[in-house]
């Protein structure tokens, strides 16, 4: 029965989105029944933290099959934590869509969407077998596709096309990509899949393989140089979205290139990972080259997105504990900050009544309080001590050196400092200098609604900085599942 | 039989980059379907083609085929049907919107707007 519980992050909010779908035109329904599923599943996500912190990781198979054979849902720490700030993050964004989302859309199953993607998004994370990865993948990215054309404006028609063809092409190589699996291995259980690499001593097909996963999921998780689609997709559908999307839907890949780089591919690692190790190198400078390109403020902080999934890949390149903490450390940070910073960058949007960073200016006469909260954000994604992105960015860095690859840390290190250039940018041209004209002030009446859950959503990322001590524990539980497949195969495989 | 397989899986694949590559929607839609078909059988092939008997254990049956990529299959279409379905939707209101299914053309209306 206990075993059952690892299910609730994906059915709580699955079963939750039916319930909305009976009634969509009652939007205070909607509100309410959203918000309570995703408080009672961030309870649940958090509780089954502390059993697996306790007890150890816990599996559940599907119609009680022996286990290879059957469907696995495994809950391990990398998973757990990863689903657990995926649906605080859902929380924040949904209460931030109160009042910027439009009553047009809330009618028109915009919350049954996001219960939805975060179904996908938590199924991806906890499942056990890489072709039920698949199909978590598709019920994500269905839910996402709602989500990205909902409203109909011609930009988001356009960008969902591409955005819908750029993942059917991805989902179509993954099948393939399962297919040589499973004629190499034979089985389609990641735990199994483990055992049987490691008995054939990774050949050279199993290598060619993981170079194809790598390509599935880079694909969706925007590394260089297959991040192209992203930011013009990201940019055209509105700011809740745009922070779900970029908050979770990239890490689903990321975390999908750790799994399978942890778990399946660690015979070859003198080429794997220094593949990995140069093309997250590669995109974190063409993040850090779109980030400066641009002066739209969606987009400096959609370009973040990208140069972020370089550093965790740099991290999970290196095969070190240090490394892989950090890589974890680095993630969670990540999914907060990205998500704060799109809020903010919204409510920004909503007072000037432009994206232009040229066509801003002054807005803390105004909004004090925006320009320090936004300040705090901007810090903790460059990582200055003791604001979150710090201990990830450390411990990666310390990874790096410790695996002996001193330039590139060097270029890790570098790369904060442009983060933080870009987003000051932000600070300097919108925040500071001569007050231009905001929008009129009845129009701009949401601004308290909208500030207090980023707010909020700053302080949490701002906790989890400063307590980063306390949550070193859980961190180290992960590093150790990444590290040694074998802790991950024995959990699956124990029968 | 593998290497007939193989070509047609080959000939959709190829056939399928063809149509993707083109301008209007429609057909790059038929693109997708005919990508994953390939996909598709790639998986029936790469599971192994032999077995004649169906996988249902019984006495003296040792030839069974491997029900597990047909059980991959059968998913993975009911998934292509559900994206295709979308997508040929998503196509349908852009055209009524944009007054076209040529990529360019969107392309052009959209940068007059800008």
């Amino acid at each position: 029965m206990m075993t059952n519980f690892l299910l609730t992050p994906i059915i709580l909010p699955f079963f939750t989105a039916i319930l909305l779908m009976f009634a969509p035109k009652k939007v205070y329904y909607q509100r309410v029944v959203t918000l309570v599923s995703l408080i009672l599943t961030t309870a649940c996500a958090v509780y089954l933290i502390q059993t697996i912190h306790t007890e150890g990781i816990q599996v559940v198979t599907f119609g009680n099959w022996p286990e290879p054979f059957g469907i696995t849902m495994v809950a391990d720490m990398v998973a757990m934590l990863l689903v657990t700030t995926s649906v605080i993050v859902a929380l924040f964004t949904v209460w931030y869509s109160f009042k910027s989302i439009g009553i047009e859309r809330e009618k028109f199953f915009y919350y049954p969407g996001v219960l939805l993607m975060l179904t996908g998004v938590n199924g991806a994370f906890l499942t056990g077998d890489i072709f039920n990865l698949f199909v978590f993948f598709e019920v994500l990215l269905m839910a996402s596709y709602l989500l990205s054309v909902l409203g109909g404006e011609k930009g988001q028609l356009r960008e969902s096309i591409k955005y819908i063809l750029v993942n059917v092409i991805s989902s179509a190589l993954f099948v393939i990509t399962v297919a040589f699996l499973y004629s190499v291995v034979g089985t389609l259980n990641m735990a199994d899949i483990s055992v049987k690499i490691a008995e054939l001593n990774q050949p050279g097909i199993i290598t060619t393989i993981g170079v194809l996963f790598l390509i599935v999921f880079g694909l969706k998780a925007a590394i260089f140089p297959l991040f192209f689609w992203l930011p013009s997709a990201y940019a055209a559908p509105p700011i809740p979205v745009l922070a779900l999307f970029g908050a979770l839907l990239t890490k689903v890949g990321v975390y999908a290139i750790t799994r399978t780089y942890t778990l399946f591919f660690v015979h070859d690692t003198g080429f794997t990972h220094t593949l990995l190790l140069v093309l997250s190198c590669l995109t974190i400078l063409a993040g850090c080259i779109g980030a400066l390109s641009t002066f739209n403020v969606k987009n400096i902080i959609i370009y973040n997105i990208v140069i972020a999934v370089g550093v965790i890949l740099y991290g999970v390149a290196q095969m070190n504990e240090d490394g892989l903490m950090g890589a974890m450390f680095y993630i969670v940070h990540d999914m907060f900050i990205k998500a704060s910073l799109f809020f903010l960058v919204g409510i920004m949007i909503v007072v000037t009544g432009t994206a232009n960073l040229k066509k801003m200016g002054g807005i803390m006469r105004t909004y004090p309080t925006l320009a320090w909260t936004y300040l705090i954000a901007a810090f903790g994604l460059a990582g200055i001590p003791p604001l979150s992105g710090f201990i990830g960015k450390m411990l990666i860095v310390e990874g790096g050196l410790a695996a002996g690859n001193l330039w590139s840390s060097l270029w890790i290190l570098l790369s904060s400092l442009i983060v933080l250039l870009s987003v000051i940018r932000i600070f300097i041209y919108g925040f500071w200098g001569e007050a231009k004209t905001l929008v009129p002030k009845e129009s701009r009446t949401h601004y308290k609604q909208l500030l207090i859950p980023s707010m909020l959503l700053v302080l949490l990322t701002v906790a989890y900085g400063i307590g980063a001590e306390w949550i070193t524990p859980y961190m180290q539980d992960a590093a150790d599942v990444l590290l040694h497949p074998s802790v991950y195969t024995d959990a699956v495989l124990k029968e | 039989m593998e290497v007939v397989m193989s070509f047609a899986i080959g000939f959709l694949f190829m056939a399928a980059v063809y149509l993707i590559l083109s301008k209007s929607i429609l057909r790059i839609i038929i693109g997708t379907g005919l990508l994953s078909h390939g996909a598709h059988l790639l998986i029936l092939t790469m599971g192994g083609l032999g077995g004649e008997a169906p996988p249902v254990l019984a006495d003296g049956v040792t030839n069974m085929a491997d029900p597990l990529p047909q059980a991959l299959i059968l998913t993975a279409i009911v998934i292509s049907f559900g994206v295709t379905a979308f997508f040929l939707v998503l196509a349908y209101r852009a055209y009524q919107e944009l007054g076209t299914d040529n990529l360019d053309e969107i392309r052009r209306i959209l940068a007059d707007d800008d």
